[in-house]
């Protein structure tokens, strides 16, 4: 009897040794694999493209790229595009983490429905996005006269190329915080709410150094799409070269005079503005990441 | 607390509302001190070159004239798109669009004034175009005329007539034609449209997507385009050639000045001189050279070796206007959507 | 539950910041639109919403923006987990790339696509060999809309796959549970929530997108002609009405979508309270 238990436990032993070391060489083959399909797919959707757009900017050489990229209405575009990118993502900023405070720290009635208000500007198609502007504030709107009384031009002029970024964009911070506050869970506030702490200190000290990828997260994608958004800003800038052309906008006139090159190559700054705010967030991220493995784990 | 809370809801709503503002003043300075120093022609796609061109000719001219110094600056999207804008309020002193129907629309949101086609000679078109064929080097599929269209193996590229207002006069050139070929009987006109659209490849949006689906992207045999565009791209590139059909449509690209416009920023009077200097052999020359048929004879003249010998017709003579034209054809449910359907 | 959670401070003031914002971005322009368009009475509306040909768009919209939020769940998961779980060289390369769909504007991407995956492209020489017109089909469609939503599922499952708890997988593993099984039965259901979050967004944009799928669409009626480019259409005919009837129906559908995938969460996070 005794005997026969341990011949078993020893083959077991045996077995699950086997096992173990078939399951590390199966495991490497499972990650490479992934990784292969996964780098597969990226290659094909994504840097196909981009490898398309420096190829189609430089086609003509660097000369050519460069007067496209310093031309006088090139310029101004960028400036345009710059203007309307840093003031949708602050304004961005409050309102995600507000909703996203809001959302996840209380319980209240009709909250599935705020969550999926928040959503829908997603869903809107840029474009209707643009007509819901020129509807509020263009010849149409009963508004427009007295706007005109008080010289205000909101829609084809910059204003309304800002709102309509801030549009478009909006949603995306408060997307990027939710999951993470809702995971962190309501109990470190909570704690320092009855310990007596103020609304502004607890966001501060608790909230903040927990959601800060999040925020980051945030931040990039909203950068990003501000920068490229097309459809929306096309209804309400109205061409006007020089003045209410963004970068996207540019492109598509150079695109429109057969001037591929210059297209493209304005098109490539876009990709490279990009790629050096994805290599910042990156590098934040691994400052921070070494900062937290040498404080230790935050964890609960 | 309740007090508390009511506060605390104002506060947030307060401090959006002052972001909001922060940017509201902004507005004010942006829009405020540009005065009546700026003058926009906003035109439709296949003008850009053209407008370039006579902005800075006419800058200096009206310096001369006037003494003043203003600032000519273009827009250009689709026609249909441009004259929407300026229908929701884009500011604009002049439009040079594709066809009358959209001055009309225009006219119809009150903006210009009813008589707008007889203000300025010739239907207030200062140069014309036509509907041709652009072909691969060498006409591989031997197109000839509107007939070879409609061939098994032929592949087209036009713009969508739905959204492009180029296409419309390619759509009434190819029916007028089919209707002198069938001798008016609409059930083979429309047989012979719906042959025609089942061989395209591509309904690009606009007039410039199509060349640029046909030219770069190397779709289809035949691009159905805008005369001067066709010329555009022969300039270009030596590997196309131009095929005239037997028939095409005298293309009246519309131009207007927008009255309400004008009266409110006092530029009534640049805004004819810049129209009046189009029909002037200085804009007349501008318009040639980039491939516009001008109505001024000599310069037409001067410039004839460009242009290709076509009959042509009139929308007037053939469809009785652009209104009665676009609620045939174009419409919802119109000959254009009966085509699709099955 | 419900009253512990108004320990925290700051709801009426997060609250005020929220509703308002939302109302002068997005509700305003909302109410002004609808007003707009309710000039038209019921019967245009249905009239025009419903037009045989519109409710193709529809379809064609929905069934490719479906199809490329599925493909985009599959390798949006996949590649947060080789991005979260795994070390490999260029990881950091990688996990930047992915937010680039959002940075190139929709038209360049359009363009893009199109002049790779056309007959003559990089991409669509091979296609096309296999009998698959990558262009000016469905399958192009399909294509862009990948492109556009890249982004949405892996940033989504990337933070709570992140946040993970290394110990329950442990345990799992320690019980005897093979990684397919652990991953099945442990980690999956905590990714269920992003999952869909990110399928909805990916899902919800792909309905919308305009800019780079017309391009590679063809824009054929009843074969490629997509919701958003219908919309253009009429307002190229100065139909605004007509445009907003087609706007507010698929306004309506993806509102739907969003609040049953939200409503989900909601009911999946009860449950698991209780």
């Amino acid at each position: 009897m005794a005997v026969s238990v341990t011949r078993n436990r020893f083959l077991s032993a045996d077995f699950e040794a086997k096992q173990q070391r078939t399951s590390v060489s199966s495991e490497i083959f499972v990650k490479w694999l992934l990784i292969f399909l996964g780098a597969a797919f990226l290659f094909v959707m994504l840097i196909l493209p981009l490898v398309l757009v420096g190829f189609e900017a430089l086609a003509k050489g660097w000369d050519a790229y460069l007067a496209a990229l310093t031309e006088p209405f090139a310029r101004k575009a960028f400036l345009l595009t710059a203007e309307a990118t840093v003031i949708a993502v602050l304004l961005n900023v409050v309102f995600g983490l507000a909703s996203a405070w809001l959302l996840t720290k209380f319980d209240f009635r009709g909250k599935a429905v705020l969550g999926s208000l928040i959503d829908l500007p997603f869903a809107i198609s840029p474009v209707v996005a643009g007509l819901f502007f020129i509807m509020l504030f263009g010849r149409m709107s009963p508004i427009y006269q007295t706007l005109q009384d008080l010289h205000v031009a909101v829609v084809f002029a910059v204003p309304g190329i800002i709102l309509a970024t801030v549009f478009v964009t909006f949603p995306f911070i408060t997307r990027e915080l939710v999951p993470v506050m809702e995971a962190q869970g309501r109990s470190e506030e909570e704690a320092a709410a009855t310990m007596g702490a103020g609304g502004w200190t607890i966001f501060r000290r608790v909230t903040l150094p927990n959601i800060k990828w999040g925020l980051i997260y945030g931040i990039i994608l909203c950068t990003a799409r501000a920068m490229g958004e097309f459809g929306a800003v096309s209804v309400v800038s109205g061409h006007i070269r020089g003045k209410t052309n963004t970068l996207p906008l540019h492109i598509e006139i150079l695109y429109n005079e057969y001037n591929f090159t210059a297209a493209f190559a304005v098109a490539s700054i876009l990709v490279f503005l990009a790629i050096l705010i994805l290599v910042l967030r990156n590098l934040v991220e691994w400052k921070l990441e070494r900062k937290s493995e040498r404080s230790g784990n935050h964890g609960l | 607390m309740k007090m508390k809370q009511i506060l605390s809801l104002a506060l947030g709503a307060l401090f959006v509302a002052g972001v909001m503002a922060g940017c509201g003043t902004e507005e004010k300075t942006g829009a405020g001190s540009e005065g009546a120093k700026e003058f926009l022609n906003v035109s439709y796609d296949p003008t850009r070159e053209l407008y370039a061109e006579f902005n800075k000719e006419f800058t200096k001219v009206w310096k001369e004239r006037s003494g003043k110094d203003m600032t000519f600056t273009q827009s250009n999207g689709g026609s249909g798109k441009q004259a929407r804008s300026v229908i929701e309020g884009l500011e604009a002193d002049v439009v040079t669009l594709a066809l009358a129907y959209d001055v009309d629309e225009i006219a119809q949101a009150g903006l210009i004034k009813g008589d707008w086609l007889k203000k300025f000679p010739d239907n207030s078109a200062p140069y014309t175009s036509t509907i041709v064929f652009l072909v691969r080097k060498g006409n591989p599929k031997n197109i000839k005329d509107w007939d070879d269209l409609v061939r098994d193996d032929v592949a087209i590229v036009t713009p969508n007539p739905k959204t492009s207002g180029g296409a419309r006069w390619n759509y009434l050139a190819a029916w007028e034609f089919a209707r002198r070929k069938f001798g008016g009987n609409e059930a083979e006109v429309k047989e012979f449209i719906k042959k025609l659209f089942k061989n395209v490849v591509v309904l690009d949006s606009g007039a410039r997507g199509a060349t640029t689906s046909f030219v770069q992207r190397g779709q289809g045999d035949v691009l159905i385009a805008w005369e001067n565009e066709a010329l555009i791209t022969l300039k270009d590139s030596p590997d196309y050639e131009i095929v005239a059909p037997s028939l095409s449509i005298l293309a009246e690209p519309s131009v207007a000045v927008v009255d309400e416009v004008v009266d409110r920023k006092g530029t009534r009077e640049v805004a004819e001189a810049y129209i009046k200097y189009l029909y002037e052999p200085g804009g007349q020359e501008i318009a040639a050279k980039n491939f516009y048929r001008p109505r001024n004879k000599e310069i037409l003249a001067k410039y004839k070796s460009q242009f290709p010998e076509i009959t042509l017709f009139t929308i007037d003579e053939a469809f009785g206007g652009w209104s009665k034209a676009q609620k045939e054809h174009f419409a919802d449910g119109g000959t254009f959507d009966q085509i699709y359907q099955k | 539950m419900g009253s512990s959670g108004k320990v925290i401070p700051g709801f009426h003031f997060t609250m005020g910041i929220t509703f308002f914002y939302l109302s002068l971005i997005f509700l305003l322009p909302l109410v002004a639109f609808v007003f707009f368009a309710s000039g038209m009475g019921w019967e245009k509306f249905i009239d025009k919403a419903f037009e045989y040909r519109i409710v193709h768009g529809y379809w064609m919209s929905f069934s490719c923006a479906l199809a490329a939020a599925v493909i985009n769940s599959f390798f949006g998961l996949l590649l947060a987990w080789i991005l979260v779980r795994y070390d490999f060289p260029g990881k950091r390369i990688m996990d930047g790339l992915i937010d680039l769909p959002f940075a190139l504007p929709t038209a360049v991407a359009g363009i893009a696509l199109t002049t790779l995956y056309v007959e003559t492209g990089w991409m669509g020489q091979f296609l096309y060999a296999l009998g698959i017109p990558s262009a000016f089909s469905a399958v192009g469609i399909t294509i862009a809309l990948v492109f556009v939503g890249i982004p949405f599922v892996t940033r989504s499952v990337q933070p709570v796959l992140k946040d993970l708890e290394p110990e329950i997988e442990e345990a799992a593993a320690i019980l005897g549970a093979g990684k397919w099984l652990t991953f099945r039965k442990v980690i999956f259901p905590e990714l269920v929530a992003p999952l869909l979050t990110g399928f909805a967004l990916a899902f919800a944009r792909g309905i919308g997108e305009y800019g780079s799928v017309v391009f590679i669409a063809g824009n054929t009626p009843f074969e490629t002609e997509i919701a958003p480019l219908l919309i253009m259409t009429e307002l190229e005919q100065f139909d605004y009405q007509a445009a907003a009837a087609i706007a507010i129906v698929m306004l309506v559908l993806s509102f739907l979508i969003l609040l049953s995938i939200n409503g989900y969460q909601r009911y999946r996070i009860r449950k698991q309270g209780v």
